[in-house]
Order: C-alpha cells, then structure tokens, then sequence
C-alpha cells in the first residue's frame, strides 16, 4: 500500500464551505417555533440569592417563561453538575448548580433564565429580573485567599484550600544541602481565557412523540455533554442526542460542560418547543472557563557546572468558584516543570484555592506554559549567575535521546508514570538555533547597541504529554453509492479533524480522498466518544481511523476475491476500487461490493458473511505520547516605550511522524500567536471585590496581525512507538514555551540596565516601569 | 415597536424587509435574509468577522443598524464567488495558503480584504497586515492569511479572478 496522504500537504476539505458562507456554525441553525433566551447572571462576585422576582419581565412582550431552579425538571432542580475528573486530593469538590440556589460564588453565575420570541426582547425581559441578592465579603486574588482570616468562597466551608498535593521523586533535601549553588526565583503568571472567535452556543429541540433530545452545542465534547445531560435532566443516555456544528475554535474552554448547555436543553423539554442560546462575548469573558493566576516560588540546586541536582517549590493555583474539571490544569503543570532535563531530584508542593471568579480549567496548554516559564526562568537565572551561554546549559542538562524511553519519576495526569516514548531534545534545540541565527545574534545585539537599540535572544524548551486516553472510535463503512462514510466521537474546531482522519482512512482503505464523508462530533453517529482536548485527536482518533480502515479493507479484499475468483493475495485495492490480474474480470467497484455484502432478501449470507463493508475500532493509548520541542525568539525591545517587537520566531516541534504538514505548520503558528498575547498582552483583571474589569476586546488584548511574526518551523519527527501511526499530538506545541521564551529574549535585551522579568504578560508598562526602577531614564544613564 | 420598511441591495438582489428600528445589519442579514456567512464574534465592533461591504466600503455590521443600510448595496461573503458558484482567487488562495482554520473569522477577513484589493491591487506585506489589524483570528496566527492575500494580489494582477 503506497501512502499517498500520510505526510502530504493536503489541502482541507473543510474549506470548501467555510470560504463561501456555508459553513453551518451553532448560530446558523434555526428551527420553525424556536424561542431565544437570554441568562439573568449574577451582578455581585458573592451574595445570598434570597429570591427571584420575574413577575414584572414575565408580563413584557414577546416572553413565554422565565425559569429559575425550582422550575426546571429533574435532578436539576437541586442537584450539582457531576465533577469529571475526580481527585483524591480535593477537600472540597464544589461544582455548580445549573440555576444557582441559595447562593452566588461569581459575577455572571447563571440565576434564571428568560425565553422570548426573539433575543432583543429576551434580553429586555432579562434586564428586568431582579434577583434579590445579599452581598456577601469576596475574595479575589488566590494568594489573598489562603491568607488567614481570609473570606471564604462558598459560605459553608471553612476556608478556601481546594486542595493540596506534592509531586516529588528523588532525595530534594540532600540535592539541594550538597548544591554548588542554589538559585531562587519568584514567578507570577497570568493566563487569560481561550477567546475562540465564536463564543459558546446550544440550540435544543425537544420531540415529545419520540421522547428524544437533540441538543447543539458549540463543544468540544459531544459526547461528554450527553452523558452530562442524561445525568440532569434524569434521561436515558440514548434519549439525548448532541451535536456539535461547526465550531469557531475551542482552545480549551469549549470542552467544558457548562450550566447553559444543561438549562437550555430542559427548558426545550418543559416548553416542548425549540430554544436557541448564543452567548454573547461579555458574558464569554464572565463565564466561559480561563486559566488565569499562579503563583511559582521555585528553587534549583546546580554543581559548578550548571548541571541540575535539584528542582523544589511550591505553586499556588486560582481555580475559580468551583471545580467542574476537578484540579487537573494545577496537577498537568506539576509533572510537566521537569520537561527535557535530567534532574535528579524534584518536589513541588501545589495549593489550589477558591476565588469568587470563574472557574478555572485547561486552555491550549493546559498549565504546561506556566510550569515551562518556571523551569525555562530558573534555566536563564543559571546561565546569567555562572557566565554561561543559555543554550549551553540547557545542552548540558538534556535527557539524550538514547535515555529513551525516560522515566522521569512522576506520575501523569492520565495515571501512568511520565515516562516519554521517543525525542532529540539536543536535535530541537539545535534545529531552532540555527533557524534563528544564534550564531549571528551576539553581533547582531553588539552593532543594533551601537545604534541604540535593543535586541534580546530568548530560549524555551518543552516536552508535553499528548495524545492522552481513554480512548476515541471511528467507524469506516462502505455504502452502495461507492462513498466511504467515516464517523467519530472526534470533533473538530478548525484542527482540520475531517482532512487528517480522511487521509488515514484513503491511505488504509484504498479509496479516493473526495469520496469520503465525514461526519465528526455528533453523537447519533458513533455510540461512544470522547473529543478534543490534551492534543489527543490524532493519537486516538488517527489511529482508531487507521485500524477501522485497515479492517474493512480486508473484508473488500475477501469479497472482491470471491467476486473476481482470485486469491486474496492478488487483489489490489486502489481509488475505491478492487483489482487484479488474470480473474474472471479486471476490477469490481466499491459501490458493488458494498451492495452484496447486504445480501439478498430471503436469502442466506455467503459463507456466513456479516453483513455491510464496515467496522468501528476503538484505539485505546497505553499512556500519553510526548511531543516536545524548542522555541528561540529575537526581539527588540524599544526602551522609551515599552514596545516589544518580535523580530525572528523559530520553533523546532517534534510531534512525531507528521500526517498533514500544512495543517500542522498551521497548528504551532497559530499556537505560537496564542503564546505571544499570553506573554505580551492578555490579562483577564478582576478588582478586589472579584469584579471582571476587562469583559471587551478593546480592554482584553488579543494579538493582531501586526503582532505574530510568521514563524520559521523545522519538524523534528520521532516517531511514537505507542500507537500505529506514529504520532504525536500538535495542537498545543505552539502555545506552551512561547511565553518563556519571549520573557527571556526580553530579560536579554535589557541585559544593560540588569533588567529581570518573574511575570507574564509582561506589558509596556511593566517592561518601563522596571527600566524605570533600575534607573535607565536617570539623567545621564541614556547615552 | 415600529416597523420600518428597509431595502437593501445585498449581494447584486434587492432585498425588502419590516424592521424594528433597533436591529443590527448583522441580525438582517443573518436572521431575516437567511444570509449567515457573516458571523457575529464580539457585537462591539473590535473583532472585525462582520464586516460586510457596504456601497464597496468596508463595515462592522454589528454596529450599523438595519435601517442605516437603506438605499445601500452590500456585499457579503456570500456574494464573493461568480455567480455558477466558482471561488473567486481571494478565496481560492486562502484554502492553498491554509488561511483559516475555524473559519469563523474568515467572512470578515474576506471582506476586509477584498476591499484592500480592490484599493491597492499590489500591496506590501507590512500593509496587508496593518490593514486586517481591524480583524482579529484566533486559530491561524495570521500567516496563511497574510500569505493568500499577496498571493492573491499577484494574481489578480496577472488576470485572474
């Protein structure tokens, strides 16, 4: 089988549609009766909720109900949403109710509901609900809250520890009482939110006959969603139907199971009529899930050479007013810090707390940048303390690549120990230097002082754990028509999920790639599923394509050698067709075959066949695979401003045997660019009283096209040996080291002033006001 | 409410329609003329994925009012392909380039660039960039997109549609 797609630079059949207008996103979908609602959020970070008066809205024009708990059917009505990823370390496993009752933990907290003929009027009803609210003391940053004496979250717990757990292996004490030198560091960072152009969407239709929820949801997670809303709304799992469109990107927060999803679709079941729900974008920046505060106090032991003895510390993690992921982000961060260094010893003590705001859970690398940017910031404090070339530490602390496979010491957040499958960290490294001309830099920055001005070299190395399980199905089957239809529990957010699947499925099948039809993210289509997240899609998904494709080719090839009377072993199978040499005919279609192996009425199979051209497989990884890489960055930084710009991008990305280079090309810049406003620009603020200051594009920054320098992209490709397609996930590469990365070619721009950085974003003002406290705009200091 | 009677050339139709006066241009388009190639990403005018041609001049639909575009012509994503149905090479170039990725974004960088085209048909990279800066994408870090737009420059130069 020759591999035609597998390595190619296919281009997507996605586009055909969305680059005319007919793209079919959550918004676009309308149903005749449909009604349109608009939540009644809470104004105040934490309050009493001691009634709801909706007589007055109820009354307006155009509103047909206005819903609070008590009104909606099922456990609903009382019960919490389920938390999916349980943790024996959580204390207090607060998640929400769908509708509050009794009490409100952050602003935008849903409180009712309003459904109108036409959203203006739900929206005016929806004004016009007043929930009668005792405010209560809040909390708002993370480190205040675990202050003694502090205000709690949620009244009835005593404080607001979530949770407290160690990662650790080694002997860290005796690393770090033996150390040549010891060096501390004091990291904030700030992440923002996923801020996908679209922003969350359900459309719900109720069939009353049939008994059957159908249920549209701009998710990640289909699947999930319908196991979530059979456990709500108290149905069968197989009486909820969930389909997610098209999605305008998801980056993370989208794969979160929300109250709106769970209210929307039963009130489509108490009103037995169609409801739409588009969010809007400042209820996005209030109520979709971010990552944002952690605090990193960490130090490194190293011998006189730099070479690592020890890595210890503590991190403190704001997860927000509830827990809906349990507190995997903080734990993902905590085995992720060591990345590709030998470091023989390494203990982090994480605290997560409770904070009147929106709850916290994974954006696109999902704690990994922030634990990147410590490791990487303790890396260059190294490199600055013993008069050492920053690459040249990290090249004498790497895991080589004949240490693989590596067992690092830790146990993952998929219950296996970290153990990376495959990797050249030195290859990367080396690979991104040269993209960037490190060699040349060090003139580059001497004659660009001459001139005034200021260029900085930055490095970030990472190892990510992706491709991570249970599992996720695809089925191939044949139909009469010749067509191929492919089916998953995948979904796609412009990952370019049906182009990848159907290049597996044309190369393991034998078919064309325009015959193929895919159908992702809908549940009606494969019984089980799981979606995007944890760049796990290619893993779990390519392979179960691979496999699934690989099964039905065999029973093409047993049916086309019965048909053309040959042995199996001279069929050929190419283009959607069965061949062969010297049978009873030259070739027998796809469409014909898949027509017999129905049988005949009243007739018996041959040879017992079962029935249809098909199979559903179900790729189950044994652990996570672990991509890695390195990104080098050139800046100038301009003093009096504060500006930043990104002169060269280099990423050197492994993400093992790559099955579409266009698309993932695309994936790490797109990261990339995600990167750059996490360590440049984007800072979700909350005030003391936990109130949201930053809820539109104009004060949330988002990078522009005059921000992202077009990245220069080597693939390193180390195969994975833990799945049959090699691969490894790339959606999130792009994202993780960026931050640390920029912050340290900055930190070495300024290098004159003895500028360090301990934070991203990292803004104008920052960068200037640091200048302006090592005295740079002192008379005289300015030449 | 009142109703007031608008009518809009959309896409080379006349389209009429009874309107609330406070209903968006986005929300006509979208929800009465059934045109939902022009997506809504943010409604205050910063996101730039509705922008819409109107009189052949870019603008954000989110923040004009149905009853503004009286009298006026707009186009839409929808009305960017020949009329069999045939890409134009904006588009074209943006499938080759991998210029978007959701494409959510896209109706508006279409129409953004579309207009930039028409204006300067041999434009710098640096201006191709500064002009989408009204644009914002999420998924592609906007290299793809920048790549199809020159490209497409090119082309259109050298006769293609």
């Amino acid at each position: 089988m020759g591999a035609k797609q597998f390595g190619a630079r296919t281009q997507r059949v996605e586009d055909a549609a969305l680059l005319v207008g007919q793209g079919r996103f959550i918004d676009d979908i309308a149903l005749p009766g449909m009604l349109h609602a608009c939540f009644v959020r809470s104004p105040h970070a934490h309050a009493r909720l001691l009634d709801v008066d909706v007589a007055h809205a109820r009354s307006m024009p155009g509103v047909h109900a206005i819903l609070t708990a008590a009104d909606l059917p099922g456990p609903l009505a009382r019960e919490r949403m389920p938390m999916l990823v349980p943790n024996a370390s959580i204390a207090a496993a607060k998640t929400q109710h769908c509708l509050a009752i009794d009490e409100v933990c952050y602003v935008g907290q849903t409180i009712a509901v309003v459904l109108a003929d036409s959203r203006y009027l739900a929206e005016d009803a929806a004004n016009a609900v007043f929930p009668d609210l005792d405010p209560l003391p809040a909390v708002s940053n993370c480190r205040d809250a675990v202050a003694p004496g502090a205000p709690t979250c949620h009244a009835d717990l005593p404080d607001n520890v979530v949770s407290r757990f160690t990662n650790a292996y080694g002997d860290v004490e005796a690393a770090f009482a033996t150390a040549a030198h010891v060096f501390r560091e004091s990291l904030f960072q700030h992440r923002g939110g996923g801020m996908a152009m679209e922003t969350r969407g359900v459309v719900a239709q109720y069939d009353r006959g049939g008994d059957m929820l159908t249920v549209w949801s701009a998710t990640q997670t289909p699947h999930i969603g319908r196991r979530m809303m059979a456990d709500l709304l108290g149905r069968s799992v197989e009486k909820v139907r969930v389909i997610a469109p098209d999605v305008g990107g998801g980056f993370g927060p989208k794969a979160i199971f929300y109250p709106e999803e769970a209210v929307i679709a039963a009130a489509s079941v108490k009103l037995g009529a169609p409801i739409k729900w588009i969010e809007d974008r400042r209820e996005h920046f209030m109520c979709a899930t971010q990552e944002r505060d952690q605090y990193w106090d960490v130090e490194i032991a190293v011998d006189g050479d730099g070479r690592i003895a020890g890595v210890r510390g503590t991190m403190l993690h704001d997860t927000g007013a509830f827990v809906p992921w349990g507190v995997i982000m903080p734990y993902i961060a905590s085995t992720t810090m060591p990345g590709p260094y030998v470091i023989p010893a390494y203990s982090l003590d994480v605290t997560v707390a409770f904070t009147n705001k929106v709850a916290t859970t994974p954006v696109r690398g999902a704690g990994r940048p922030q634990a990147v940017f410590a490791m990487e910031r303790l890396m260059d404090r190294v490199a600055r303390e013993l008069g050492l070339d920053p690459a040249e530490v990290r090249r004498r602390n790497f895991i080589q690549p004949e240490q693989m496979p590596y067992d690092v010491g830790l146990v993952f957040r998929d219950g296996k120990p970290v153990t990376y499958d495959s990797g050249d960290y030195p290859a990367a490294q080396a690979a991104a230097l040269t993209l960037c001309d490190a060699d040349g830099f060090a003139e580059r920055q001497k004659r660009a002082l001459q001139e005034g001005r200021y260029l900085g070299l930055g490095i970030a190395n990472y190892v990510e754990g992706t491709g991570l399980g249970p599992f996720e199905g695809v089925t191939v089957r044949i139909q009469q028509n010749g067509k191929v239809a492919v089916a998953t529990g995948a979904t796609n957010q412009g990952q370019g999920t049906l182009t990848t699947l159907a290049q597996i499925v044309a190369d393991h099948l034998g078919c064309r790639l325009d015959d193929i039809e895919m159908t992702v993210g809908d549940t009606g289509a494969i019984a089980n599923g799981v979606g995007a997240f944890a760049s796990r899609q290619a893993v779990n998904a390519g392979s179960s394509a691979a496999l699934a494709a690989t099964a039905v080719r065999d029973q093409v090839v047993k049916l086309a050698a019965r048909v053309l009377d040959l042995p199996e072993d001279d069929i050929r199978i190419d283009d959607g067709l069965a061949s062969g040499e010297g049978g009873n005919r030259p070739q027998v279609g796809f469409g014909e075959l898949a027509r017999l192996a129905q049988g005949m009425p009243g007739f018996a199979m041959m040879q017992r066949d079962q029935p249809g051209l098909e199979n559903t497989a179900y790729f189950t990884p044994p652990q996570a695979a672990y991509c890695s890489g390195t990104h080098v960055v050139e800046v100038e930084v301009d003093i009096q401003t504060g500006q930043v710009e990104i002169l060269n991008y280099a990423v050197a990305h492994d993400s093992g045997n790559i099955i579409n280079p266009l698309i993932v090309d695309g994936q790490v810049q797109g990261g990339v660019a995600h990167g750059i406003g996490n360590a440049l620009l984007e800072f979700a603020h909350y005030d003391e009283n936990a109130q949201p200051l930053t809820t539109t594009f104009a004060d949330y920054l988002l990078p522009m096209a005059t921000d992202v320098p077009t990245c220069r992209i080597a693939h390193i490709e180390s195969p994975s040996p833990l799945n049959p397609l090699g691969v490894k996930g790339a959606g999130e590469g792009g994202t993780i080291p960026a931050a640390a990365a920029i912050i340290a070619s900055i930190e070495n721009a300024l290098t004159p002033f003895g500028a360090s950085f301990a934070e991203t974003p990292l803004t104008p003002q920052r960068i200037v006001e640091t200048l302006s406290a090592k005295g740079a705009y002192d008379q005289g200091a300015l030449t | 409410m009142t109703r007031i009677s608008v009518s809009v050339e959309v896409n080379g139709q006349v389209r009429e329609a009874e309107v609330d006066p406070r209903l968006t241009l986005a929300d006509l388009l979208r929800h009465e003329l059934g045109l939902t190639g022009t997506h809504l990403g943010c409604e205050h005018g910063v996101c730039g994925a509705c922008t819409v041609l109107v009189d052949g001049c870019s603008a954000r639909s989110c923040l004009m009012f149905a009853v503004q575009a009286d009298g006026k012509q707009i186009t839409t994503i929808e009305g960017l392909a020949s009329p069999s149905g045939e890409r134009n090479v904006l588009q074209r170039a943006f499938q080759a380039h991998h210029a978007l990725q959701c494409g959510f974004c896209t109706p508006g960088m279409l129409m953004t660039l579309t207009e930039l085209l028409n204006d300067n048909p041999d434009p710098t990279e640096a201006e191709v960039r500064e002009t989408i800066t009204g644009n914002l994408c999420r998924c592609t870090g906007y290299s793809g997109i920048v790549e199809a737009a020159l490209d497409a420059a090119e082309r259109r130069r050298a006769g293609e549609v």
